[in-house]
């Protein structure tokens, strides 16, 4: 019931993307969507990932609709403006993509289910996306954190306020 | 029942908190009964959105925490629910902002983004660094862990990192420039009648829930000598709420982009070594 509950949440807000003709109320309904999705995580007891999405997708948004406004020249921005772009191809894409996946999910020779979940899921998850090569992805995180960093400091050009 | 029971009575003491904020109960009442102004053109569904969602992600993220023994709702992974509810503030103090269709709170909402980029890193790792100290996610787990040592004791950095990002999460004291008076009120500048109250009440509730947080993660949770857990949970949440009031009247508020520069030049670093030292007694 839930899981219906959420799925239509989910698509609904989805077409509402589309729909609707203000850039914040296009980002928030996207918002939505994903959210919808993160808690289908929470109720297949994949608590971390779906906590995880939910925490990812709202910051995402929140960054997404600032550069959005900063390049739609919009920045009073309650006019209402059309949402589609490019509407034949962006057409043709989906539609393949969507019979694509509809036929990935047909054509499937689904396994049957082979034991049980495990008793913490996180950290099977952990275990398996690290297991033994722990050392590597650690330094790796750290590179990845220092790269970011550097990049921002790189980028930045001091305001006219700034010492 | 019992924890219902608590939430309740802490939405009770919040609504209070606002009227001792607004400085008399009158305030409150006009906030009940007074007539909605309006601006021209704004998104009411989006004001709508942002307002109702800041108590509500306050609440949620109290879930996870143990009042005493016991939390409403015990999390495995929930240090990263708390987390997540958390940042739902983000988008209901830009919703609250946008929707307006007026400078000063489009202004408010802005400068809380910003200062959520910059407090957002340092509080993450300060939260990493006690989940590492547990060696888990559950806030139970972190209070048990912390039996023979408080966590502020041999985690001091990180517990002033999350000090100063709760500040700013609840968009308080001298973080408090999003609704500041410098933009006359910022964020809430255009909110009255109940939505201003359920908007401040939810920043509040924000305020305390960051405040209770500390207790099980810095604070030993309900431990303490002679009095019931709950009731060391309840002085030391109070403990935690006067020194979050006494930082509001004494420093000055900080602004935006030097809060950036300190955050990404200071903070970060501060608080990965402070992972790093975690990390090697841990080990």
């Amino acid at each position: 019931m839930a899981f219906w509950i959420l799925a239509v949440l989910a698509v609904a807000s989805g077409i509402a993307v589309f729909v609707v003709d203000s850039m914040a109320r296009a980002t928030f309904a996207l918002l939505a969507s994903l959210i919808a999705v993160g808690a289908t995580f929470l109720l297949i007891d994949l608590h971390y990932l779906g906590a995880l999405i939910i925490l990812m997708m709202i910051m995402e948004m929140l960054v997404m609709a600032v550069f959005m406004i900063m390049f739609m020249m919009n920045p009073a921005g309650l006019m209402p403006m059309s949402m589609l772009h490019n509407k034949t191809g962006a057409a043709v894409i989906s539609a393949a993509v969507f019979a694509l996946l509809v036929a990935g999910i047909f054509l499937t020779d689904w396994p049957d289910r082979k034991g049980a979940p495990p008793p913490d899921p996180t950290e099977a998850l952990g275990m398996s996306i690290m297991g033994p090569k722990m050392l590597v992805m650690m330094v790796i995180g750290v590179a990845i954190l220092a790269t970011m960093i550097s990049t921002v400091v790189l980028a930045t050009r001091r305001g006219r306020y700034d010492a | 029942m019992g924890e219902v029971a608590g939430l309740m009575g802490g939405l009770g003491v919040l609504v209070a908190a606002v009227a001792l904020s607004e400085r008399n109960w009158a305030g409150v009442a006009r906030g009940l009964v007074v007539q909605r102004r309006r601006t021209l053109l704004p998104d009411l569904l989006l004001i709508r959105l942002g307002v109702v969602t800041l108590p509500v992600v306050a609440v949620l993220a109290a879930l996870v925490l143990p009042v005493g023994e016991r939390a409403v709702l015990d999390l495995g992974v929930g240090i990263v629910w708390f987390n997540a509810m958390e940042v739902g503030a983000w988008a209901a103090v830009w919703l609250a902002g946008w929707g307006a269709n007026s400078v000063f709170p489009l202004v408010g909402g802005y400068r809380f983004v910003a200062q959520g980029l910059a407090y957002e890193l340092p509080h993450m790792f300060a939260l990493i660094t006690v989940a590492l100290g547990a060696g888990s996610l559950r806030f139970g787990e972190v209070v048990a862990a912390q039996r023979g040592l408080w966590f502020v004791v041999w985690m001091p950095v990180a517990f002033l990192v999350y000090v100063i990002s709760a500040l700013a999460m609840a968009f308080w004291g001298p973080m408090g420039e999003p609704g500041g008076a410098g933009i006359a009120g910022g964020v809430t500048a255009e909110l009255s009648g109940p939505d201003r109250l359920v908007f401040l009440a939810g920043r509040y509730a924000l305020l305390v829930v960051a405040a209770a947080a500390a207790v099980p993660l810095f604070l030993g949770g309900g431990a303490g000598p002679w009095l019931p857990a709950w009731a060391w949970t309840a002085v030391k949440t109070v403990a935690v709420l006067a020194l979050f009031a006494g930082i509001g009247r004494r420093v000055p508020a900080v602004r935006m982009d030097r809060f950036m520069t300190f955050a990404w030049m200071v903070l970060i670093p501060l608080s990965l070594l402070q992972l790093l030292v975690v990390g090697i007694v841990v080990m």
